[in-house]
């Protein structure tokens, strides 16, 4: 561990997708990379993440799309996050084709994390989308 | 005659099988028995080498591919496809509003209409689903298990509509909600009140839908979340245990029940782990059935079981050389004597499968079944000492953790069950294995081809299904249209008295869901009059 402040990040599941094996797993290893993972879970809606994100001071906010949704909720989250002047970068990983990376980033998600990313390139990721936050 | 009476005894019990109308030889000619090795043999107890004496001799499996995606209308266009395509059951994938028991309507729904399988709101969606075809001459799945009873009563009510009456429908409805808790999280109400619907489905079906099979013992998802395959196995069947026991209990009886129980199993990538766990299952299964709920019919005693190709083991990367994936996954599921199988389509690590990619995985299968001869014998690699073995290994780690659950639930599966979903012991058993598997990847000590290794050729030129926003509107439109042509006091009478009957465990909830769903209510609201007396599960976070 360094003396860097510890990150804190929000783990969730927007909506009725139930594909969690993903983001259990990404909550591992940003453990593991020496974070702090509030992992709010399943069936959660833009305004309860925005509560915990703001509640908890979060530092990111990562969620995990399996189900063809993302054009639709990723920047859903993004907006809530603008409405509620937090400015907590958005992380959407999961099943995204390559072709909604580059709409899904202008929309203002903050990264895109596909199938196969490694520990390393995940905490990278959270950690590069941060430090760009400001 | 040979000098194995045991042997010439299955001979002569099997002389009288029908045989599908091939040679039954090599490619070069020579011909093959219908099965080799050592008894018990195919079709005898405990049905370890498979659950027919001739197996694929007499019938090959079902292809059965899942479709669904867009509107109801676009999956019948599809069905009508996999039919003429030599397809011989239809599949049904719902999409997730549909799978959480919410219309197109709701707030919950944005985004996630038709997106992962079709859209269904009302009985009118249905209809346009199986418009065109004959629900009495096909076999016809239904992947959805938190709304299972309004699904199956829609179903029915096309039947009725149609002319088709209960007996002749032959289907399945996946209906497992066990699994829901520990893997797919596909759930509604709190595990007991969902436990009695269940229960009521198969009762239902006993009385009314010979041909039916009301649950589909589902291992697959809790693969797909991470399991080994020793967990999915173990998982899996101690949910059967614990059906068998939740009905017996609602006083019907094992025989009468069990026949028409299936099972649904992945078939991964390690080939022979795969093939012993398909025949430790049967043998398990048969062994437990026989000895522990006394059933009597030998029929109750066979697992039989639907496999499906490892969704989980596509790769983004390369997505081509998930064609050789799945054709070695169907392979095992074969030898492992499967009765139906699923390929999924080299593209879907990226999206639903476009046709090409669909058609592709048909024909996967279709080699296996044609080309390759391991249709012509039952259980081709029985006797085999590490195949044995593996069953073997198999066996005694499922049959541990039977023993933890048994534990558990104080002597009873049932209650094992409850207190592992409970406790969270499914969910972080599966949560680790999944973990270990991803750090093994990551270090380097598992070899994917195409992700940690062998990582050229990743031309990035990829053609997927791209559902539009159009579904989304036409399903809205088609709802709202729905809901201001039927009858508002006919909806309303029919759900307070589903509402009614769920108060009362005594009463079946299926006659009352069907009315509901004649009367044009929506799944929602059939579904929310249940919750008001049911409540709600809300799982606790694990990681």
């Amino acid at each position: 561990m360094s003396d860097e402040p510890q990150l804190r990040i929000i783990l969730a599941k927007l909506g009725l997708d139930g594909h969690d094996r993903g983001l259990k797993v990404v909550a591992r290893i940003l453990r593991d990379a020496g974070m702090e993972v509030i992992y709010l879970g399943l069936r959660q809606t833009t305004d309860s993440i925005v509560a915990a994100a703001e509640q908890e001071d979060a530092d990111a906010i990562g969620l995990s799309m399996h189900n063809a949704g993302h054009m639709t909720l990723a920047p859903a989250m993004v907006t809530a996050v603008n409405d509620a002047e937090l400015g907590t970068p958005v992380i959407v990983g999961g099943i995204v084709p390559e072709e909604d990376v580059q709409p899904l980033l202008d929309k203002g998600v903050a990264a895109v994390l596909g199938p196969g990313a490694s520990a390393e390139d995940v905490a990278q990721t959270v950690r590069d989308a941060v430090a760009a936050a400001g | 005659m040979s000098d194995r009476p045991d042997l010439d005894a299955w001979i002569a019990r099997t002389a009288d099988a029908p045989v599908r109308d091939v040679p039954f030889e090599t490619m070069s000619g020579v011909p093959v028995d219908p099965v080799y090795g050592d008894g018990p043999y195919p079709g005898e107890y405990p049905y370890t080498r498979g659950v027919y004496p001739t197996m694929y001799r007499s019938r090959l499996w079902t292809m059965r591919m899942f479709a669904g995606f867009g509107t109801a209308e676009d999956t019948n266009a599809r069905f009508k496809d996999i039919l003429r395509n030599g397809g011989t059951g239809l599949s049904t994938a719902f999409d997730m509003p549909t799978l959480m028991g919410r219309d197109s309507d709701s707030g919950w729904s944005l985004g996630e209409v038709g997106r992962a399988g079709v859209a269904i709101d009302t009985l009118a969606d249905m209809e346009d689903l199986f418009a065109d075809i004959d629900l009495s001459a096909v076999s016809t799945s239904m992947t959805i298990n938190g709304p299972a009873a309004v699904i199956l009563a829609m179903y029915i009510a096309v039947a009725e509509k149609t002319g088709v009456p209960h007996e002749k429908l032959a289907g399945t409805i996946q209906n497992d909600i066990f699994k829901e808790y520990q893997a797919q999280k596909e759930y509604i109400y709190p595990p007991r009140p969902s436990v009695r619907i269940v229960t009521d489905m198969i009762r239902y079906t006993a009385d009314e839908m010979p041909k039916w099979h009301p649950v589909s013992i589902s291992g697959y998802h809790i693969r797909e979340a991470g399991s080994t395959a020793a967990q999915e196995l173990a998982f899996t069947l101690a949910n059967g245990f614990a059906y068998v026991e939740a009905a017996t209990a609602a006083g019907v009886d094992v025989d009468e029940f069990a026949p028409r129980l299936s099972f649904f199993f992945n078939s991964h990538s390690d080939f022979f782990e795969e093939i012993g766990k398909f025949r430790a299952a049967r043998r398990i299964w048969a062994r437990w059935m026989k000895e522990r709920y006394g059933a009597k019919n030998e029929r109750s005693m066979l697992c039989r079981f639907h496999t499906q190709t490892a969704g989980v083991s596509l790769t983004a990367q390369q997505p081509e050389i998930n064609i050789a994936r799945v054709a070695i996954q169907a392979l095992a599921g074969a030898l492992g004597g499967t009765q139906s199988l699923h390929t999924d389509s080299f593209d879907e690590a990226l999206a639903l499968p476009t046709e090409k990619a669909a058609r592709i995985a048909l024909r996967t299968q279709q080699i296996v079944a044609h080309e390759t001869g391991v249709a012509n014998v039952a259980d081709p690699l029985g006797g085999s000492d590490y195949v044995e073995w593996m069953t073997d290994e198999m066996e005694r780690q499922a049959e541990a953790i039977f023993a933890h659950l048994d534990d558990l639930g104080q002597g009873s599966i049932l209650e094992g069950v409850y207190a592992g979903i409970e406790n969270g012991y499914f969910v972080g058993e599966i949560a680790d294995a999944a973990y270990r598997f991803e750090r093994e990847i990551n270090n380097g000590n598992r070899i994917i081809v195409g992700v940690n290794a062998f990582t050229d050729g990743d031309d990035g030129d990829k053609e997927l299904l791209r559902i539009e926003a159009e579904v989304e509107e036409y399903q809205l439109k088609r709802l709202a249209d729905v809901k201001l042509a039927r009858n508002d006091d006919d909806v309303s009478r029919t759900l307070a008295a589903v509402a009614a009957a769920a108060q009362d465990p005594n009463v079946n909830l299926m006659p009352s869901i069907l009315d509901a769903v004649k009367a044009y209510a929506t799944l929602e609201e059939v579904s929310m009059a249940m919750e008001s007396v049911f409540g709600t599960y809300v799982e606790k976070a694990i990681i």
